[in-house]
């Protein structure tokens, strides 16, 4: 149970106050509701590059991280399709500074020139870092233009290519930073040792006076219904094939994703899970693999990934793949390994609230998704999930007319000597 | 009401951060139990820890393959038994290889301990290493270390392992032959060596309650036997390599992994919180100077950062980065330039006090829960040190001088000492 206090400043600001008093810190999270999904399709990567420039010092005070620092804080933040959020851990004593840093960077930035250029080449590097200069590293730059075709899903967070990212100009910088970071577009959850009252009196000294902006109205072009299997192929300087089977499936706040995500588990979380155990271990077709979903706002993907052995070919694989999909689309779900997921879906719950960082993070989700307090709702919505529910959605999401697989074969390389 | 944003909050600095002692008991059998309980959430995290025994250069791998494999089958569960048994009840189990000592961790719910703990007691007690998941393992674990082999950065931190820590379980990095020779004997004699009570400490953090305790020390006290030879876990001599450069050249690789770093102290030595502070000025925060001149000012890079690690029988100072590979050259004299620095100008005071404040605040903000106490003792039990190593490093942290670092630099950052590693293009 994590418990909190709420409330909303004039200009639009929703705050929660989570008060956890078995610490001698604080945290500070802003989320943004504004992620890749966003962006222009002609500027890809801008919500990532932008959450770069707001490191580059803010109308009032020349540089970020310094002043953090020196109070003994430390900060980070993250970009995903969906939203960015911002973070600060920091003494408790020492809070308002975080309240300072923050409001002045939501009041305006300083947008400066050299910022943007170093950032650029930052944001490039790390491009090729993640991306390109690793075994496998652009598949995700593959995958999702097969999955969607209409909805801005279709690329990564980090961009659809380099060169978007060298294109940005400062105008776009300032359209995107008045577009989309304003009050009425953010949620700051405070946590750790504060008091909610302490939260008030510094969030409408801090916040009050920022003007609230216009609202942005989200009208993004939805993903039809994939009624097509679709394949793609691709060769690349890899040591091992790989193979993706992606399918579309519901958003994060559609009922059926309780059980889609009890699907990823039961198929592939733990040793005990019916790919590792059946596909690594009886059958020996694969080194490795994973089922996952994206847990994206509008309709994500749930991915099967796995790489064969060397010896099975690339049909054998997705074959032994489709059989294990089939088994949960027409056989009920055992009693016991349902139970199974769902245990371990609650005491997941439990470690998490250990975690004052990952407490703020979702206090601030939650509420971005209509209502802080369902977070504390979570694992009654896993434990109500029945074996019917399970195969109803296995059978919706495993379809091949839902499908798209990439194959990633390895290119045969000149030996090398070490 | 208006205010003047120019203006920083007034701050605090930290003066007193308290860590949470644990309780110790000795059980019959020599195993050492250290107690760190706390109220809130009904969990429990149990860490048996073993010391890692004395390096084999003709069998390298059996530390590695017999502390991860423990899981995979005892003489009653199969390794799908064990799995089953510890996904049921919503705990995890790890198996873990460190340089220095391997554990097996478990984190429960107090409510299901009665059931978790026999699995980890017959984990610890009748694990056999069946063939099919040797063979299971060293099959997946020769593809997957086909694709680190693509990984720039894991052939530069092999490289520079091998160079400063020579033929010792610091220094070795397997080669696909090497679990080729993997052994099933070798490996149960390993294992009974290694897994026993005398070689082991146990560490419980989060709810303690006295049935929980009462099941531990029953199940690892009187039941576990008492062992009559010590493990040997004394390693071999870490001898650095004579060459001080190795390039290992990728084609066509878009970025470059460098390396760069000396054998330094560990946490033993009177000097390590000192170079702590010098390290955390040169690499070792965000705003550290590697990163804003290599990072923020030149955009060379994502990322780079420098660290000391401390192992039981020696530490190392490093540099480490993925760089464009245009520019790998000019990063490399960007990273001299800046080692030369501190050893030629006195920080300046202003960025010592916030790299002082810094440290202290993240100290602080290390010790999030129970864990983190736990993990902080970890740190000193296993390098042999007590509680007053952190009063020391709270104390240097606050008073080092910029002539101290100064004097430090150019004691320990000997240019002649350093070791270069470069995988992609130079």
């Amino acid at each position: 149970m994590v418990n909190f206090n709420r409330f909303t400043l004039d200009n639009g600001l929703r705050v929660i106050v989570h008060e956890d008093n078995t610490t001698p810190m604080a945290v500070v999270n802003i989320l943004y509701d504004v992620g890749a999904r966003d962006e222009n399709p002609e500027q890809t990567g801008f919500a990532h590059l932008f959450e770069h420039l707001m490191f580059g010092g803010s109308v009032n005070i020349p540089v970020y991280d310094e002043p953090l620092q020196r109070v003994g804080g430390e900060n980070n933040a993250f970009t995903s399709n969906d939203i960015t959020n911002y973070y600060i851990t920091l003494p408790s004593a020492n809070i308002e500074t975080a309240f300072w840093l923050e409001s002045d960077r939501m009041l305006n930035l300083a947008f400066s020139e050299k910022s943007l250029e170093v950032q650029r080449n930052v944001v490039i590097e790390e491009f090729k870092q993640r991306y390109l200069n690793q075994p496998y590293g652009d598949v995700w730059l593959k995958l999702r233009p097969l999955v969607y075709k209409t909805h801005p899903y279709r690329w990564a967070t980090i961009g659809e290519k380099k060169e978007h990212i060298a294109d940005a100009k400062i105008e776009d910088v300032k359209a995107f930073f008045k577009k989309h970071y304003n009050p009425q577009n953010a949620i700051m959850v405070v946590g750790g040792d504060v008091t909610t009252e302490q939260v008030k009196q510094l969030a409408e000294k801090w916040f009050g006076q920022i003007p609230a902006g216009e609202k942005y109205h989200r009208e993004l072009p939805q993903e039809p219904e994939q009624l097509e299997e679709r394949r793609a192929t691709v060769t690349g300087k890899v040591p091992l094939n790989d193979v993706y089977i992606a399918f579309q499936m519901c958003g994060r706040t559609d009922e059926g994703y309780y059980a889609a995500e009890l699907i990823s588990d039961i198929l592939s979380r733990g040793n005990s899970s019916r790919l590792y155990r059946s596909l690594v271990k009886e059958k020996q077709l694969f080194s490795e693999i994973h089922a996952y979903i994206t847990g994206s706002l509008d309709k994500g993907m749930f991915v099967v990934e796995g790489k064969p052995l060397e010896n099975v070919t690339i049909e054998a694989a997705e074959a032994a793949i489709w059989e294990e999909l089939e088994r949960i689309s027409t056989e009920l779900v055992p009693a016991d390994e349902l139970t199974k997921v769902q245990n371990k879906t609650e005491s997941t719950m439990v470690f998490a609230e250990m975690a004052l960082l990952e407490k703020a993070m979702n206090l601030a989700f939650f509420e971005l998704l209509g209502d802080a307090g369902q977070l504390n709702n979570e694992t009654k919505k896993y434990l109500a999930v029945t074996a019917e529910e399970i195969q109803r959605q296995a059978k919706a999401i495993f379809r091949k007319n839902n499908s798209s697989t990439l194959v990633y074969l390895a290119e045969k390389p000149e030996p090398e000597f070490a | 009401m208006t205010i003047d944003r120019t203006i920083a909050p007034e701050f605090k600095a930290i003066n007193d951060i308290k860590l949470i002692k644990p309780e110790q008991l000795t059980l019959n059998n020599g195993l050492q139990v250290f107690c760190f309980n706390s109220g809130g959430q009904e969990l429990l995290r149990l860490e048996w820890i073993f010391g890692n025994l004395r390096f084999n250069p003709e069998k390298p791998l059996l530390n590695q393959a017999v502390s991860t494999l423990i899981t995979e089958g005892t003489e009653t569960l199969t390794a799908a038994q064990i799995a089953d048994r510890i996904d049921f009840y919503g705990a995890f189990l790890q198996a873990e290889y460190g340089f220095d000592t391997s554990q097996l961790t478990l984190f429960s719910l107090n409510k299901h301990l009665s059931s978790t703990l026999p699995v980890v007691k017959d984990v610890l007690t009748n694990a056999i290493f069946p063939q099919k998941e040797v063979d299971t393992y060293v099959r997946n674990q020769q593809q997957k270390l086909q694709v680190s082999l693509r990984k720039n950065d894991v052939v530069a931190r092999r490289l520079f392992n091998k160079a400063l820590h020579g033929n010792t379980l610091y220094g070795f990095s397997p080669e696909a032959e090497d679990y080729q020779k993997l052994q099933r004997e070798d490996m149960l004699g390993h294992y009974h060596e290694m897994f026993r009570p005398s070689n082991c400490t146990l560490i419980i953090s989060g709810k303690i309650e006295k049935e929980a305790l009462d099941l531990i020390i029953e199940m690892f006290g009187e039941n576990w036997q008492l062992d009559s030879n010590p493990a040997d876990i004394s390693q071999p001599e870490v001898v650095a390599a004579t060459e001080h450069f190795y390039y290992k050249e990728k084609p066509g690789a878009l970025q470059s992994a460098i390396r760069i770093g000396l054998p330094a102290v560990n946490r033993t030595h009177p000097d390590f919180s000192a170079l702590q502070v010098l390290n955390t000025v040169l690499g070792g925060y965000f705003g550290s100077r590697l990163m804003a001149n290599i990072r923020e000012d030149k955009g060379y890079t994502y990322g780079i950062g420098s660290g000391i690690s401390s192992f039981k029988h020696t530490g190392t100072w490093f540099i480490a980065s993925e760089v464009g590979a245009d520019v790998c050259r000019a990063a490399i004299a960007e990273v001299e330039k800046e080692i030369g620095l501190l050893k030629t100008e006195l920080i300046p005071e202003d960025e010592l006090n916030l790299v002082r404040n810094y440290m202290l605040g993240s100290l602080l903000g290390s010790l999030e829960n129970v864990f983190s106490h736990a993990d902080k003792f970890k740190n000193l039990y296993f390098s042999g040190l007590g509680y007053e190593y952190y009063d020391n490093y709270m104390q240097t942290v606050k008073t080092v001088t910029a002539e101290q670092l100064k004097d430090l630099a150019n004691k320990y950052l000997d240019s002649d000492r350093f070791y270069k590693v470069i995988a992609g293009k130079y």
